[in-house]
């Protein structure tokens, strides 16, 4: 039996449980075989990746030393019943 | 992920009441709580957020049996804090809208039912110090702080954050279908705001 072949409409909802790992075998090859024969949905995936690597770099923050200030307090009144 | 040695160890000092393990912490996991507590509550609300996980972590800090990661944990008592404070925490349905506008392909009267119209241009061409550059972060970052609330929380922790996806699960109690569904549309709809952004330019297109 002949399994019909993926479309772009269908690639796109299942293309995160693909980079995911979640899409079974059979389902995860017809996708492979689809990317073999578009570049349009190459690009796509190309899109996904390149964005997952850029929100990734989304985390360059220190701790504000006002905020710091307040915690060391928390942390003393913490301790201080801590031993009462 | 269980605790690991070092964080065990950092845990235990700060039990002894050792304020240099605690600010240890603090600089180690402040940061992504922040960011977590931004993504989640708000630009005006995250700061107190995260003061009130520590807080809260220090309270409960005896009962902590160690059976996720420090962070898990951690991350765990923000999410708990920010949803609270959310007036609005209707539980969101997941919508079906789908990741790409329909419009987008060929319908089934079109020479070619269910495959794009124009195909997404490749961003292989765009400059790295371009597409990372700071722009298009705000334009990132501006999608993800619109998102609903469970598919920005989503979002934030797996990929912002990098956490595991069955991390994510423990720290949102998710299913495993339904944090899939919540980052599918996630990262679509952040996709597509850059897109926009990049075609407004004419970037690629």
């Amino acid at each position: 039996m002949s399994v019909p072949r993926m479309t772009c409409r269908e690639l796109v909802e299942v293309v995160t449980d693909y980079l995911e790992g979640a899409l079974d075998p059979d389902e995860a090859a017809r996708l492979e075989r689809h990317l073999d024969n578009c570049l349009g949905c190459r690009n796509y995936l190309d899109q996904l990746a390149r964005l997952r690597e850029l929100v990734g770099t989304l985390t360059e923050d220190d701790v504000d030393p006002e905020a710091a200030a307040a915690l060391a307090s928390a942390f003393a009144a913490w301790r201080e019943g801590r031993s009462m | 992920m269980i605790l690991g040695q070092a964080d065990a160890d950092l845990l235990e000092r700060i039990r002894t009441g050792d304020e240099r393990a605690f600010e240890e912490a603090v600089r180690a996991y402040g940061p992504g709580l922040m960011r977590v507590a931004r993504f989640y509550a708000g630009e005006g609300a995250a700061d107190e957020v995260v003061q009130e996980t520590w807080v809260t972590f220090l309270k409960t800090l005896d009962r902590f049996e160690g059976r996720s990661s420090l962070r898990t944990w951690l991350y765990g008592i923000a999410t708990n804090i920010a949803r609270r404070r959310r007036s609005s925490d209707a539980r969101m349905v997941v919508k079906d809208d789908p990741a790409v506008d329909p419009d987008r392909f060929w319908d089934e009267t079109g020479p070619q039912p269910g495959h794009w119209k124009r195909f997404p241009p490749a961003w292989n061409e765009i400059p790295d110090e371009r597409l990372l550059g700071d722009e298009i972060r705000r334009v990132v970052e501006q999608a993800i702080s619109t998102l609903p609330e469970r598919q920005r929380a989503v979002i934030v922790l797996r990929d912002v954050e990098g956490l595991a996806s069955d991390e994510v699960r423990d720290v949102l109690d998710l299913s495993e279908g339904n944090e899939r569904v919540l980052l599918h549309r996630a990262r679509s709809k952040v996709r597509r705001a850059v897109e926009i952004y990049l075609e407004g330019e004419d970037v690629g297109a």
